[in-house]
């Protein structure tokens, strides 16, 4: 602990901050895990999809873009924000089209992981969407299977910040904005299999996908399968 | 506790839980046709457009509650060739005939004891409360406990080899995920003595069924007719995971044998029919009056000139004894055929799990991608053939399947006929008597309608009666 250190408390334990840290920041360090589905390690915070919400000092505030302060009083696991925090992953599924008994990313997705920390077990009463979606195969060894997408921007900022190529970008406004390539389709862009928002582990869903990897890893030895997720940040708690 | 409570998955045609005969009568009321109408495949066809090779195994075997490993495999098998490989590493194609043995052991375990059996042992015309597996239980405790035990020992083989009782995801284009470790095999060879001896006692239960009633199964939805399978290359020995297309006719005489099964389409036309969803194959150059055929675990006693393990090779050849070498046409015999099955699979799987290459490392081949492939396989209900296309982006643009049920869709309505004409005839009334009978040629063929959710208890079945004018003269119903 430096001098510029200060403390803050999330649901009652003291937490250490640097300044300039947000909440999320030092939470991971404490070994406190707040849900997230857009914030990735590595890349700039968006804060767009609100899952990391938390009551800080009564206002709700997304944990991976508010700066901690002194003294700050946190709230988040409280019944009313998990209660929250699931609606929203319950709409994203009800929002795209996700069939995880068939989807290669089931057991390494951090949507299917999120849902089952957040207790997510039945159906619930909103319509899905169903919505029509494209399916990009059009490159060699990528494929975009946009019914899994859930707008996380997380490849925009890869590509743009760690690639240098800006390969994806957002069109559309509202419930209707959708990810998209730079250019006619994935083939006509400077994507490549080696890129960090390709191969990185940025997709949190199984909307990139490296071709022909498939099933090569068993169900059952995938990531979610083996810890649930948030575990590897609390178990520096323990 | 919760309610039970009823889930409903729309469009519900696709889902159609009731076997659904109708039996029409001409003017002087004698039956005049019987028509099984049965579950579809078609929408699935359609909705694999697009998706990606290597997705298809894991999709396809969604297809069917019973029998998923068998799509799993047929799908893999047909992806291997998508993914340029014709030979498969050792430890892959072993893995992969182990999760087919088992599969096959603990569907033909089902059928046989929780809806067979019940038939066989307490008699068709027996009271429908009587004819289910809880009454075995009750009254042949011992036998019962069995029955469970080795559908547990094939489900916790299909674990072992796919990662899940159901809907794993072990195969994939051009290999295998996994090897077998130690412990695993080791706990399966430890039961393997008393599953081999337990399928034997299987095995006679079925044999002296077949024996005691020679003339009740000899009459009982009994035709002649033609009959194809698999069988291994080179020796036409039983091969329930990979071999030639071989069919024979009612007397045993060579259809086609030694062709590969990518040409399937060039020897068997399916033929549509306006009341059906499900098609009519039917052997090209015979044409569509006596082109049909059967397959199945019977068609395969008959198909296959000898069994490559010591146990079932016995059994195959009394079972063949009984026709003087000729092929059976018996459908009752078919529970015989299921448990000469069983024994194979059993000493299959003891031999494959002391194998060391199960604990290989190599698992997965690559090759040149093709944009075609062709899986087929023998399934616990018979022959299954997937067929697909896919683009230069990785996804499917065309899909065939012929499911065992879709081979044995003219043979199912024949002895449903039989039964009709032997029962019904001149009489107006369906009785619950009559209603089993019907019943029990259909289940002669182990057919997917008795899906799953169906499994313990009776099929639900409505049969309808119609007059030579179609108007309906008696419908019965049962079951869920
Ligand atoms: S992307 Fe995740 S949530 Fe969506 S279908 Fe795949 S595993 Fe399920
Ligand atoms: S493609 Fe993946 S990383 Fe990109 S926005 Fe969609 S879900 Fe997020
Ligand atoms: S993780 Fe904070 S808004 Fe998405």
């Amino acid at each position: 602990m430096t001098d510029k250190d200060f403390t803050f408390t999330i649901d009652g334990a003291s937490v250490t901050a640097q300044p300039g840290q947000t909440i999320m920041e030092a939470a991971d360090a404490a070994g406190i895990y707040i849900p997230r589905l857009c914030d990735h390690e590595g890349l700039r915070h968006q804060g767009s999809c609100r899952v990391c919400t938390v009551k800080a000092a009564g206002r709700s505030v997304a944990a991976c873009t508010q700066p901690a302060a002194p003294g700050l009083v946190v709230e988040s696991e409280t019944p009313h924000i998990q209660a929250m925090r699931k609606s929203l992953v319950e709409m994203l599924f009800h929002e795209g089209n996700h069939i995880c008994p068939v989807c290669e990313a089931s057991g390494n997705c951090e949507l299917q992981a999120m849902a089952y920390r957040l207790g997510m077990v039945e159906p619930t009463k909103l319509p899905y969407l169903e919505p029509t979606r494209p399916v990009d195969a059009s490159h060699p060894g990528i494929a975009l299977d946009t019914n899994r997408c859930i707008s996380c921007g997380r490849c925009i900022r890869a590509s743009e910040d760690v690639d240098h190529k800006g390969v994806f970008g957002y069109c559309g406004r509202g419930i209707h904005r959708r990810i998209t390539v730079n250019g006619e389709d994935l083939a006509h862009t400077d994507a490549a299999v080696s890129d960090h928002a390709i191969s990185g582990g940025v997709c949190p869903v199984g909307c990139i996908i490296v071709k022909r990897v498939g099933f090569r890893l068993p169900i059952g030895a995938r990531a979610f399968d083996r810890q649930i997720i948030g575990e590897a940040i609390e178990e520096k708690r323990r | 506790m919760a309610e039970p409570r009823l889930i409903e998955i729309s469009p519900v045609t696709r889902v159609e839980g009731h076997g659904k005969v109708t039996i029409h009568l001409n003017r002087d009321n004698e039956v005049e046709e019987a028509r099984l109408h049965v579950v579809e495949f078609r929408g699935f066809e359609r909705f694999i457009h697009g998706r990606f090779y290597w997705e298809v195994p894991v999709i396809v075997q969604r297809l069917c509650g019973i029998c998923p490993v068998s799509h799993h495999l047929a799908g893999a098998k047909a992806m291997d060739q998508i993914a340029g490989v014709d030979v498969l590493p050792p430890t892959a194609e072993k893995m992969r005939r182990l999760m087919h043995y088992g599969q096959v052991m603990q569907s033909h375990v089902l059928h046989f004891f929780h809806l067979a059996a019940p038939d066989l042992l307490f008699g068709f015309e027996a009271p429908a409360a009587r004819r289910n597996i809880f009454e075995i239980l009750r009254e042949q405790p011992e036998l019962g406990r069995r029955a469970v035990l080795m559908r547990q020992f094939g489900q916790e083989i299909i674990e072992a080899t796919a990662g899940k009782k159901i809907h794993g995801t072990g195969a994939i284009p051009g290999g295998i995920n996994r090897n077998l470790p130690i412990d695993v095999r080791d706990r399966l060879l430890a039961r393997i003595g008393e599953m081999t001896a337990w399928a034997q006692e299987a095995l006679a239960i079925a044999r002296n069924y077949t024996l005691d009633h020679a003339a009740l199964v000899a009459d009982f939805g009994s035709f002649p007719s033609n009959h194809m399978s698999l069988v291994r290359e080179g020796d036409g020995a039983l091969d329930l995971y990979h071999g030639r297309l071989r069919a024979i006719d009612a007397e045993g005489g060579s259809l086609f044998d030694g062709v590969d099964y990518c040409d399937y389409h060039k020897l068997l036309v399916e033929d549509v029919r306006s009341w059906s969803y499900m098609k009519f194959p039917f052997i090209r150059e015979l044409g569509p009056e006596s082109g049909w055929y059967r397959v199945g675990p019977l068609s395969r006693m008959n198909t296959a000139r000898f069994i490559d393990t010591p146990l079932a090779n016995a059994a195959h050849r009394e079972l063949r004894a009984v026709t003087g070498g000729a092929p059976n046409n018996a459908t009752l015999a078919s529970h015989w055929a299921r448990m000469i099955e069983v024994v194979h699979c059993v000493e299959k799987i003891h031999a494959l799990l002391i194998d060391p290459d199960l604990q290989g490392t190599d698992l997965v081949a690559t090759g040149e991608r093709r944009c075609e492939g062709i899986g087929v396989i023998e399934a616990p209900r018979g022959n299954l053939i997937h067929h697909y296309r896919v683009d230069e982006n990785d996804q499917i643009t065309f899909c065939n399947l012929i499911v065992s049920t879709t081979h044995n869709n003219e043979g199912m309505n024949r002895a449903v006929k039989d039964v009709a004409v032997k029962h019904l005839s001149g009489r107006e009334k369906i009785t619950e008597g009559m209603l089993n009978q019907v019943e029990v040629a259909i289940r002669a063929y182990d057919p997917c309608l008795s899906c799953a959710t169906h499994a313990l208890g009776q099929m639900p079945l409505a049969v309808e009666l119609l007059d030579a004018s179609g108007q309906l003269v008696d419908r019965a119903t049962r079951g869920a």
